[in-house]
C-alpha cells in the first residue's frame, strides 16, 4: 500500500511539474495580435528616459514646465469640490457645458453652425481623437497621406488600423536662406502624383510639429481643391492653433468651400491651457462622419474624465468672453513665447546651429550639419545622425532635445538628419540653463 | 484598383452625354457616399444599451437605479488627494505613458499584498481609462481574426462587441439556474464544466470571465475557477478576468484572483478600477496586471491610442491606495467599508422587491441586483415593438412607474434572451433612492398595480 501510495504521489509531482513546465511555454502559438506588430517602437520612451537619467536640461518632449493660468486651475478645483456628479460619469460623447461651448466657440471662429450633440467627439486628448478617427475610417488598404515632418503617432496609428501611410516632405524652398518654417512648401505636383484610387484621407497638421509651418490659405486650398476632386477625407490637427507669431493667422480647412463635410478637425485642452496632464480633447466635424468616431469611442474607453473637461468648459466660456482681447490666454500665451522664441533662436544662432524660425507652434528645428563633433558611439553607430547628435548631446552637454528624422518616414528620413528639435514652452530658468549650456559650448569651440 | 474606384468612374462614363449640372451632380453625391464609409471594424457595432436608456433615466423624476455609479460622493480624502494633486505644477502635465510611477507602485503594492506575489510596477502593470479602457487594450493587443473568445452569460455588454472588433469570434455560454429551484441569489446559478469544456478548441484565444459578475452579482467560488483554469492550461488559452468590483463582496463570500491559481499567472490579464473601488466612476482610471509577455503588448495598444492618462487623476488614486494599503484588514479600510454599507443596501432593497411581489435574486457581490418579475405577470401586449419582454419591461415601468433599470437581455446573445427575458437589473449603490420614504412609495405603487 505504502509503495502504491507513494507512487501516486510522484506521479502528482510529476504532474505538476509538467504544468509548470508547460506554464514557461504557454502559447506555443503568437500570443499578440497582428496590428501591435512594427508598431512597438516609440522615440518619447526612449529619450525622456535618456533625458531623465542624465538629469538633461529638457528642451525635448513637448509640455510646459511653467503652471497652467490660474483660471483653469481654479476651474479645476471648483470641479473637483463640485457635487457628487462631478466624480461621476458624465455623458459618453462629451460633457453637455464642454460640448455646448466648444460648439458656441468654434461655430464663430469657423464661420458654421457646429451641432454640440452631433458634430463634436470629446476624446482623451488630441491622441485618442487621432485614434478614434483612424480607426472608425481607414480600412485594409487604404492609403493615407501623411504630410512630413509629422507628429510621429500618425503613421503607427494608420499601420494598426491596416491602413498604408503614403508620405510626402515639405521641402525647403529652392534657392533662398531658408530661415523660417515659411520657406518650407509642398509641391502641389508631388501631392498629387500620391493621390491613387485607394486614398482615403489625408493628415495635416497646422501649426505643425515638429516644424511650426502654418499652411497659408492658398496652401490649404491646394490641399482642398484636391480632397474634392477625389473625394478624399482631411484630418486636420490643429492642437497648437493659438500659438502664431508675428501675425501669421490660423486658417481651419473645415472652413473652406466644400471641406466641412470631409474634415476631422482634431483639437487640445492640453495645449490650449498648458495642462497637457489633462488628457482632454476633441475631434469636430459633420455628424456623418462623426458618428462613426463615437461607436470607437463607444467601444474602445467609453467615457472621458468629467471633472477634467468640467474645468476645460469653465476654461473655454471664460475665453469665449474675452476672446480677442489682451485678457484673452490665447493671446497671453502666444505673446509669452514670443520672446522665448525669440531667445531660444538667438541662443542656438551664436552656438553654430542655425535654427528655423517657427511660425506657429512651440518647437523649433535647428540645422546641425555645421557642427563638427566626434560622435564616438559605437553603440549607435548605426543610427541616423540626428539620433546619435541628440545622445551626445544628453550624455556629453546635459541638454536634451529630439531627433528630427524621428518625424519622418524610412524613405526620407536620410534628407533630413542632419535637423533637432528644441521645444521652447519652458520657464525662463529652463531656457536660461540651456543658453548656459550653449554658450559653453560654442566659446569652446 | 478598389471596387468604389470603379464604380465611381464607370458613372462617371454612363453620365457623359448626361447635361453638365446633373452629371456633376450625380457624380458628387456617388463619390461623397463611396469615400466616406466607414471601416469594417465596426459593422453592426453602433447599438448600446446605455444609450438607449440613460437618455430616457436623465429625467430628474425618474428613480434611477439603471446605469452603475454612485449617487454617493466619494471618500473626503480622495477628492482632496485630487484637489491637492492639481495645485502642483508638474502633475498638470504629462506623466509616464503607461502609468504614473507612484500609482503604479502603489497598485504594484497593494495587488502585491493580495496575490502574494512580487508585481513588477513597470513592466506587469498598464494603466487606461477605467476597466472598459483595460478590456479593449486587451482585445486589441491579443485578439484578432481567426481568434474565439469564450464569453459566459449574462455578460457585461462591451466585451462582445470589443470581440468583434478585434476581429475575433464571441462563443457564449450561459450561466444556469441550478435545477429544481427558482433562483433566489446569485449561489443558484452554476457554468456547467462539461458544457463549458465543449466550448473550447484550438481556435480559442482566451476566455473571459467577471467575477464579482455584472449583472447577477456572482462570485465564482476557488473550485468554479479551478474548473476555468484547467481548461485554460489544458487548452492553452489566455483569460481575462474582469475585477471590477473585487472589493464589493458580501459576507459568506471570497473574492478569488484566478491569476493566482497554479498555471495562471503567465496567461491571465487581471483588469481592476479605480471607478469602482472608490466610487468615482467620473475618473475613468483602470488597470490590466499581468505577466510582462502579454502586457507589453498592452503597453503597445496603449502607446498608440491614448498613450498617456491624466496626471492629477493618478495621482490621487496613488494616495487613495496608499492610505488604504495601511488600514488593509481592518474595518475602517474602505475596500471593506463600503462592502458593509452596500451589504444593508442590498438586503433593504431586496426586501422591497419581496413586498412588491417580485423575485430578487440577492447578489453575493458587486452593486447590481437581478430582478425576475414573472410573479407580476404584466401584461405588455399593447406594446408592439419586436423586443425582448424586459426591453418592453423596462419602458413600461421607467414611463409608468418612474422608475428606471436596465433589461438584462441587454447582457446576453440572442440564444439565451428567452431564458433572461424575465429580469431586469437594478443598481443599489444609490443613498437617496433607497431611502425609507421611497420604499414606501414604491411599495405603494406596486400594490396598486396588483389590486
Amino acid at each position: 500500500m505504502g509503495i502504491i501510495r507513494n507512487l501516486s504521489t510522484n506521479l502528482t509531482v510529476i504532474r505538476q511539474s509538467l504544468l509548470r513546465n508547460h506554464q514557461k511555454t504557454i502559447m506555443s502559438r503568437k500570443v499578440h495580435a497582428s496590428r501591435t506588430e512594427g508598431v512597438d517602437k516609440n522615440v518619447w520612451v526612449e529619450f525622456t528616459q535618456l533625458a531623465a537619467d542624465y538629469k538633461a536640461v529638457n528642451l525635448g518632449q513637448g509640455f510646459p514646465d511653467f503652471s497652467p493660468p490660474e483660471f483653469i486651475r481654479e476651474a479645476f478645483c471648483d470641479a473637483v469640490k463640485g457635487g457628487p456628479a462631478m466624480h461621476q460619469y458624465t455623458r459618453a460623447f462629451g460633457h453637455p457645458p464642454l460640448v455646448k461651448i466648444l460648439a458656441k466657440f468654434f461655430s464663430r471662429i469657423v464661420g458654421h453652425e457646429i451641432d454640440p450633440l452631433e458634430d463634436i467627439l470629446v476624446t482623451v486628448g488630441a491622441y485618442q481623437a487621432l485614434f478614434s478617427a483612424f480607426q472608425a475610417l481607414i480600412d485594409e488598404d487604404d492609403e493615407v497621406i501623411i504630410v512630413e515632418p509629422f507628429f510621429d503617432c500618425y503613421q503607427p496609428m494608420v499601420v494598426m488600423a491596416g491602413g498604408k501611410p503614403v508620405y510626402i516632405p515639405l521641402r525647403p524652398r529652392e534657392g533662398s536662406a531658408v530661415l523660417s518654417s515659411g520657406d518650407w512648401v509642398l509641391s502641389a505636383e508631388e501631392l498629387a502624383s500620391k493621390v491613387t484610387p485607394r486614398t482615403k484621407a489625408i493628415v495635416i497638421n497646422t501649426p505643425n510639429n515638429p516644424l511650426g509651418k502654418i499652411y497659408k490659405l492658398e496652401e490649404l486650398q491646394m490641399i482642398a481643391d484636391l480632397c474634392i476632386k477625389h473625394d478624399l477625407l482631411c484630418f486636420s490637427d490643429e492642437v497648437y492653433e493659438w500659438l502664431t507669431y508675428d501675425g501669421a493667422k490660423h486658417v481651419k480647412i473645415a472652413s473652406l468651400p466644400g471641406m466641412r463635410e470631409r474634415t476631422i478637425t482634431i483639437g487640445s485642452a492640453g495645449k490650449s491651457f498648458s495642462a497637457t496632464g489633462w488628457k482632454v480633447g476633441w475631434a469636430i466635424g459633420s455628424r456623418d462622419v462623426i458618428k462613426h468616431l463615437k461607436i470607437i469611442h463607444q467601444n474602445s474607453i467609453y467615457h472621458s474624465a468629467t471633472a477634467a473637461q468640467e474645468a476645460v468648459a469653465r476654461g473655454f466660456e471664460r475665453e469665449y468672453e474675452v476672446f480677442g482681447t489682451p485678457e484673452s490666454y490665447f493671446q497671453q500665451l502666444p505673446a509669452m513665447l514670443h520672446s522665448k522664441r525669440q531667445k531660444l533662436a538667438t541662443c542656438l544662432q551664436s552656438a553654430g546651429l542655425n535654427p528655423i524660425m517657427p511660425e506657429g507652434g512651440y518647437f523649433m528645428i535647428a540645422d546641425i550639419s555645421s557642427i563638427e563633433v566626434d560622435l564616438n558611439d559605437e553603440s549607435n553607430k548605426d543610427e541616423p545622425r540626428d539620433f546619435r547628435f541628440v545622445k551626445w548631446l544628453i550624455k556629453e552637454k546635459g541638454l536634451a532635445t529630439i531627433p528630427v528624422s524621428a518625424f519622418y518616414s524610412s524613405e526620407h528620413g536620410k534628407e533630413f538628419d542632419k535637423y533637432i528639435r528644441f521645444c521652447f514652452v519652458k520657464e525662463d530658468s529652463t531656457l536660461k540653463a540651456a543658453e548656459d549650456i550653449l554658450k559653453k559650448w560654442s566659446q569652446k569651440e | 484598383m478598389n471596387f468604389a474606384w470603379h464604380l465611381r468612374n464607370g458613372s462617371r462614363l454612363t453620365c457623359r452625354s448626361a447635361p453638365a449640372a446633373c452629371r456633376r451632380t450625380f457624380t458628387a453625391q456617388h463619390v461623397m457616399m463611396s469615400r466616406h464609409t466607414h471601416a469594417k471594424r465596426i459593422d453592426g457595432l453602433d447599438k448600446n444599451v446605455w444609450v438607449a436608456f440613460t437618455s430616457v433615466a436623465a429625467d430628474p423624476s425618474i428613480v434611477n437605479l439603471g446605469q452603475g455609479y454612485p449617487d454617493i460622493p466619494p471618500p473626503s480624502y480622495v477628492k482632496e488627494a485630487l484637489a491637492k494633486a492639481a495645485s502642483v505644477d508638474r502633475m498638470n502635465q504629462y506623466t509616464r505613458g503607461f502609468g504614473h510611477p507612484s500609482l503604479v507602485k502603489a497598485l504594484s503594492q497593494v495587488y502585491g499584498k493580495v496575490c502574494g506575489r512580487q508585481i513588477d510596477p513597470f513592466k506587469e502593470i498598464l494603466v487606461t481609462v477605467g476597466g472598459y479602457g483595460s478590456l479593449f487594450s486587451t482585445m486589441q493587443a491579443l485578439v484578432e481574426e481567426g481568434d474565439e473568445v469564450i464569453i459566459i452569460e449574462p455578460f457585461f455588454d462591451c466585451y462582445v462587441p470589443m470581440v468583434r472588433m478585434a476581429g475575433g469570434k464571441p462563443v457564449l455560454i450561459p450561466l444556469r439556474p441550478k435545477p429544481g429551484k427558482i433562483p433566489t441569489s446569485s449561489t443558484d446559478w452554476y457554468l456547467d464544466p462539461d458544457e463549458l469544456s465543449r466550448k473550447f478548441n484550438s481556435r480559442t484565444k482566451a476566455i473571459i470571465i467577471n467575477t464579482p459578475n455584472n449583472p447577477i452579482g456572482k462570485v465564482f467560488t476557488r473550485d468554479e475557477l479551478q474548473v476555468i483554469a484547467d481548461l485554460c492550461v489544458k487548452h492553452d488559452t489566455l483569460c481575462f478576468s474582469d475585477e471590477v468590483y473585487e472589493w464589493l463582496v458580501y459576507k459568506g463570500h471570497e473574492h478569488v484572483k484566478i491569476a493566482s491559481l497554479p498555471g495562471m499567472w503567465d496567461r491571465t490579464i487581471t483588469i481592476g478600477s479605480a471607478g469602482k473601488t472608490f466610487s468615482v466612476t467620473g475618473w475613468k482610471l483602470g488597470w490590466s496586471i499581468g505577466p510582462e509577455s502579454l502586457i507589453k503588448h498592452l503597453q503597445t495598444v496603449m502607446q498608440n491610442s491614448l498613450y498617456t492618462c491624466p496626471t492629477p487623476l493618478q495621482e490621487a488614486v496613488a494616495q487613495g491606495f496608499l492610505l488604504n494599503y495601511e488600514m488593509m484588514g481592518q474595518p475602517e479600510c474602505y475596500f471593506s467599508s463600503l462592502a458593509e454599507e452596500l451589504e444593508g443596501k442590498r438586503d433593504r432593497l431586496a426586501a422591497i422587491l419581496q413586498e412588491a411581489g417580485m423575485t430578487p435574486v440577492v447578489p453575493e457581490g458587486g452593486y447590481f441586483m437581478l430582478v425576475d418579475v414573472t410573479p407580476l405577470d404584466q401584461d405588455l401586449s399593447h406594446m408592439t415593438e419586436d423586443e425582448a419582454y424586459d426591453y418592453k419591461f423596462v419602458k413600461w415601468m421607467i414611463k409608468e412607474k418612474k422608475l428606471a433599470a436596465i433589461p438584462v437581455t441587454a447582457f446576453v446573445g440572442e440564444e439565451s434572451r428567452k431564458h433572461f427575458e424575465k429580469y431586469i437589473r437594478l443598481c443599489f449603490i444609490k443613498v437617496r433612492r433607497i431611502s425609507l420614504r421611497s420604499c414606501i412609495l414604491f411599495c405603494t405603487l406596486w400594490y396598486f398595480v396588483i389590486l
